[in-house]
This record gives structure tokens, sequence and C-alpha cells, in this order.
């Protein structure tokens, strides 16, 4: 089994964690542990999947620090057990990495998480990471990946080299999983561009500086695409869908304006080698009213336009969309806040309504409620299969 | 022939006498004239570095903690830099907030959300809502440079035992939440030993009472525990000053985006 794999891969280095915890003084261990139940309005579209699902999720991390925070040693590892859904129950280094700090120049070197980007609704730019597809379908949760990171700070900015030393590949939902694709995608037999296949070496480079009311940020990607395509494959009476990675060249630019109440974003990609070559922009603006009437309540209004120029060919649901989206926060005890989105489809008449909403019980449980709700999905759209999958989730975190 | 002062004794009486210089004629002079020496005298401390434990108590009594530790650095000609990590509660653990201050501008922050591992650019406009939950505004924490009030001097007054003058001041930047305040300076430490603060409608909203101060490098006085009221809700919050370091060889490398994102 996968999990069990990656399980053994991991031993030797939990061991030689354990080890020098036993060294030092400086180290410190923090995490959570997880309780979700998720249960699904509609019955199943699909033969084995369920109505009810529950997991529990723990996610220990490490942080020791040496010669005065000049070198450190970062580790987590993220591990979920779902009784119904097999694909869910995994194990993921998140990160493993030392880090040494210099006057002008940071290097790291091992599994790491990085984030480029600044919009809300999808990330366009941000490229490093492989998404982790089993533990949420909305791409915000990523895998680690191996890198040697080279940061260099200057007066004029900041550029970070980067070498990706392996690829994750995107895994996918297996046949009992619901907001699934009616064909359940084989991740195994996964096909590459590139003959060496997962142990092709990527390279990318980013600029980031800040300009006044102005963070900007330029990135250039050359490796496999996190993003596959899917091609048919008849295997007997049976029809598969088998992950293609192509070898892409990417540049990307996320720009962002805080001006007062107001933040204006953008997001922009142009992308080569999948396919025909491509622009995918995510542009948006956000306003917050602070303290409104001396409650301490805060509330922001979001708005995204989604566009992708493939149009009907492109690989993700948001060719032409917009979100709008409303945040709250009661800037309370218990850090109550809220987030309610929808993303409507202009050409089309999909519909995509989302809540979440969470809430501190005393000082180490968070409540967290989140909802789905997928209207109006013509067999035309990406998000057809997701017709009868809405949902509702609460999940009850206890943090150390 | 005429005898001439020596001009040491003239700058040394003019050095002398700097609080209350004879230009210092009308009360809004006077004000601002103590306004400047608080910050000339709380000058050249170049960085410093504190924890800080927030009690937070509501109308009832319940009690919760949050701790966190900050660092500053001064920045010459510019408001100073600070960043703040939070320790606790531990959901938020690894939260850091960077702010670049700046007088009358709108001032520069960045959140590190580390469970995503990204840094957010935020709007500065906040300044009136609760900080963490607690009593404590925005704007109640952050750097206090001259520039940012209009000032008017009101008396000499008494308080616990302390000589101190009385001035009142106005928030000359934008989105305050407050109309004025009245702060009692002490007349040895030249910081302050208690704020009245009133609301937009003018009543009065919360007191901060300044406890303990302690000198530091024989010069920087620090308060080690500042008690906030709000009379409005009947909340308050206590924060309790640990560990203060001074000139510990922070940069501005110290106080960047790259610094936000390694912030532990």
């Amino acid at each position: 089994m996968l999990s069990t794999r990656r399980f053994k891969r991991l031993l030797p280095l939990m061991l030689l964690l354990s080890q020098s915890i036993t060294l030092s003084l400086a180290n410190e261990w923090t995490g959570n542990l997880s309780a979700e139940t998720r249960g699904f309005a509609e019955k199943a579209t699909l033969t084995d999947q369920s109505q009810f699902y529950g997991s529990i999720s723990l996610h220990p991390e490490y942080y020791h620090e040496w010669e005065n925070g000049v070198q450190s040693l970062t580790a987590s590892v993220f591990a979920r057990k779902s009784f119904q859904n097999e694909s869910r129950s995994h194990i993921d280094l998140r990160e493993l990495y030392w880090t040494f700090v210099s006057e002008d120049w940071e290097l790291r070197v091992g599994v790491r998480k990085i984030f480029w980007g600044v919009t809300e609704s999808q990330h366009l730019v941000d490229i490093v990471n492989q998404t982790d597809f089993v533990e949420s379908f909305d791409g915000e949760e990523k895998l680690g990946q191996p890198m040697v990171n080279l940061a260099w700070i200057q007066d004029w900015g900041t550029l970070d080299l980067f070498i990706l030393t392996g690829f994750r590949q995107r895994e996918f939902p297996s046949s009992d999983a619901r907001l699934r694709t009616e064909l359940v995608i084989n991740s195994d037999e996964a096909l590459y561009e590139s003959d060496q296949e997962k142990s092709h070496i990527d390279f990318a480079i980013r600029y980031s500086h800040v300009l006044g009311d102005w963070d900007i940020g330029l990135s250039l990607f050359y490796g496999t695409s996190r993003e596959p395509r899917f091609e048919l494959v008849n295997a007997g009476s049976n029809v598969k869908l088998v992950p293609y990675y192509d070898i892409i060249n990417q540049t990307g630019l996320d720009v962002q304006a805080t001006l007062e109440n107001w933040l204006w974003k953008a997001e922009s990609i142009y992308r080569n080698g999948m396919g025909e070559n491509y622009i995918a922009t995510t542009f948006g603006l956000e306003y917050s009213f602070y303290d409104i009437a001396s409650t301490g309540l805060d509330i922001g209004l979001v708005t995204e336009h989604l566009y992708d120029s493939r149009q009907s060919t492109a690989t993700n649901a948001f060719e032409n969309d917009l979100m709008l989206g409303l945040r709250f926060a009661l800037n309370d005890t218990q850090s109550t806040e809220a987030l309610a989105g929808i993303i409507q489809d202009i050409d089309g008449e999909a519909t995509v309504l989302s809540l979440e909403a969470n809430r501190r019980i005393g000082d180490q449980i968070k409540i967290t409620l989140e909802g789905y709700l997928f209207s109006h999905t013509d067999n035309q759209d990406l998000l057809y299969s997701f017709r009868n999958d809405d949902y509702v989730q609460l999940e009850l975190g206890y943090f150390f | 022939m005429k005898k001439q002062i020596p001009l040491v004794l003239v700058t040394g009486f003019l050095l002398f006498n700097l609080p209350f210089n004879v230009f210092a004629n009308t009360a809004e002079e006077r004000g601002l004239a103590i306004a400047k020496e608080i910050d000339r005298r709380d000058t050249g401390w170049d960085d410093q570095k504190a924890t800080l434990v927030m009690t937070l108590r509501n109308k009832h009594g319940d009690e919760t903690n949050r701790e966190n530790r900050m660092s500053s650095m001064e920045v010459k000609g510019e408001g100073d830099r600070s960043l703040i990590i939070f320790d606790t509660p531990k959901d938020v653990k690894g939260t850091a907030f960077l702010s670049h201050t700046h007088a009358l501008e709108s001032d520069d922050q960045w959140l590190l959300l580390p469970a995503l591992k990204r840094v957010k650019r935020v709007s500065s406009s906040n300044k009136s809502g609760p900080f963490m939950g607690s009593e404590f505004a925005y704007e109640d924490i952050s750097s206090q440079e001259v520039e940012k009030y209009s000032y008017k001097y009101l008396k000499d007054e008494v308080i616990n035992g302390r000589d101190a003058f009385v001035i009142e001041r106005f928030p000359a930047y934008k989105k305050s939440g407050y109309k004025r305040q009245l702060v009692w300076v002490d007349k040895e430490y030249y910081q302050p030993l208690k704020i009245d603060f009133y609301d937009r409608k003018n009543s009065h909203l919360k007191t901060l009472a300044y406890h303990d101060y302690k000198q530091y490098l024989g010069k920087y006085w620090r308060t080690s525990r500042m008690e906030m009221e709000n009379h409005q809700t009947g909340k308050s919050t206590t924060l309790t000053w640990k560990k203060y370091e001074f000139k510990t060889g922070l940069k501005n490398r110290d106080f960047n985006k790259n610094a936000l994102k390694r912030a532990r």
C-alpha cells in the first residue's frame, strides 16, 4: 500500500529527529489532532460512494535552532485516517529542511512548502508544490517538495533560486470517494513527457520586492507541470483515466497594491508546453470595513475575475468566472471568523457556493464548519461530476 | 570692554531648559514641547526585545492569556519597525505581524499565516479595532511618533504620589477611534502614567494605567505592567512585559518580508 510505503521511507528521518531531540534543549514540538465528519445532502451519483464520511488527522511539527537562529531544522508530517475513503487515508512529509541564514542570503535544503501569490479564489502563480488533491479538492492543501533554495536579499529586492529535486505526482480520489470524476483516475500509471519521469529536476527563479504600497513578484518555472492532462486508456472492458505530465515553461506575475481600505490584486501566468500556449489571470479587489460601529466587527468584500485563454478546453473549471466573497471577523476572544463565497461561470450557468466559519473553544480547541453547494452544473462543465456532492463538514481540532 | 557670556554657558542654559524653553508660551507649544522631550529622551535604544502576556478579562472576571514576543527597532527620520510573534493560543501559534510605522502616512503591515506559509500584505486602516481580542486597539500599541497628535498642556498634577504634567492630545492620523486622550506624563521618567481615552462621541471609553517602571541601560524607562479598562463594556486587559533586552544588534534585515517568513 502506498501509505505504508511512504511511512517506511519516513521512519529513518523520524529516528534521526528523535536523536537530535535528546541532544538539544531548544527543540519545540507543536501541532494538532483533528476529527472531521462530512455529510452529503444528496444520494451518491456513483456506486461505492457513501453518504457520510469520518476521519481523524494528526499534524505534528518540530523546530530546532542553534547558533542563535543562524541554523535551524524544521519538520512536519501530515497523516489522515479516513474510515470510508481509501485514498484519503494518507501520510505526507510536508517539511524536513535545514536553514542557514547569513547577512544577505539564506540557504534551505530539504522538503518544503512554499507559497507564491496574492489572490484568494485560485493560485495560478503558486507552482512549486504539488496540490494535495485527496486532502482537499479546492487546491489549498499542498504536498512537500524536495528542493535546494538560495535566497539573495538585496535593497533592490529578493532573488530566490530553486532546484526542485524530484517530482511529487498528484494523487486522485479512489472509487469510494465523493467529489471525484466519473472515471477513476489511476495515478499509479501516470505518464510523463520526460524519460526521467519523476526524477526530472525542475528549476524556478522568483524575484520579489516591496515598492511603497506595492508588493510584486515575478517568477519563471521550467519542469514537470504540477497539473496533469488526462489520457483515456482502454484496459480490457474498462476505460480509465491516466494522468499525463508535460514539461512546461511558465512565467508568472503577481501584484498587490494596498491602498487604505482597498486591496488591488492581480496574478497572471503564461504557460507553454501543455497543449496550446495559454494565458490565465485572476484580477481581484477587496474592500474592508473595520471596527463597525465600534463593535470590533470587520467585514470584507472580495471580488475576483478568473480567466483562462483556452476557454472551453481549459484544464480547470474557471475559464471565465466571477467570484464574490464576504469575510467576517468578530475580533472577539474566541477569534470568530466566517467566509462566504460564490463562484459563478459567466458563460455557462455553473454556480459554486461555499461557507467556512470557525471559532475557538477554550484555549486549545477550534471548531470549523464548512459547506459547499454545486448548482446548475451542466454536462459541459468540469464541475458536472460534483452535481450531487453538496456537503456540510464539521471539524474539531485540538492544538498543542 | 564688554564682558561676553561664554558660549558654552549659553548652550548649556538652553539645553537645560529644553522642555520649557522660552518659545513654549501657549498651551499648545508647551504640550508639543513635552511630547518632543518624551521622544528625545526615548531615542537611541536602537532595538529592543521583550515578551508580553496579555490577560483578557470579561465583565464576569473570566480570564484568558495570550503570549507574544515582540522585537522593534528605531529608524532615523521614520517610524519604528516591529515584529510580533504569537505563541498562544496554540491554534494561531507562529502567526507573526510585521509593521513599518510612519508618522502620518499609513503604516505598512504584513501578516504571516504559518499553516499556509503565506505572507499577506494587510491594510493598516484598522486602527481602532481590538488587537487579538483585547481591549487594546492597534493604535494603542503601535509606535507613538510625535507627529501623530496635536497637543495641549493642561496642568501639573500629583498622581499616585508622583509629579506629572497633564496633556491633552488629538489624533492627527486618519481612522482613529478617539476624539482625544488625556495623558499624565511622569516628570522624572518622561513616560505616561495614565491615559484616558475618549471615543469619537467624546465619551470616556477606556483608561490605561502604567505600573512598575524600571530603568534600562541607565536611561530608558519601561513599564512592567499596563492595565487597560473599558468603561463601556466592563472588560479589561492586563499587559505584562518581561525579559526586556536592548541593543541586541537587530537590523533592517530583521524587519522585512524575508524575516517575517522565517519568524518563529
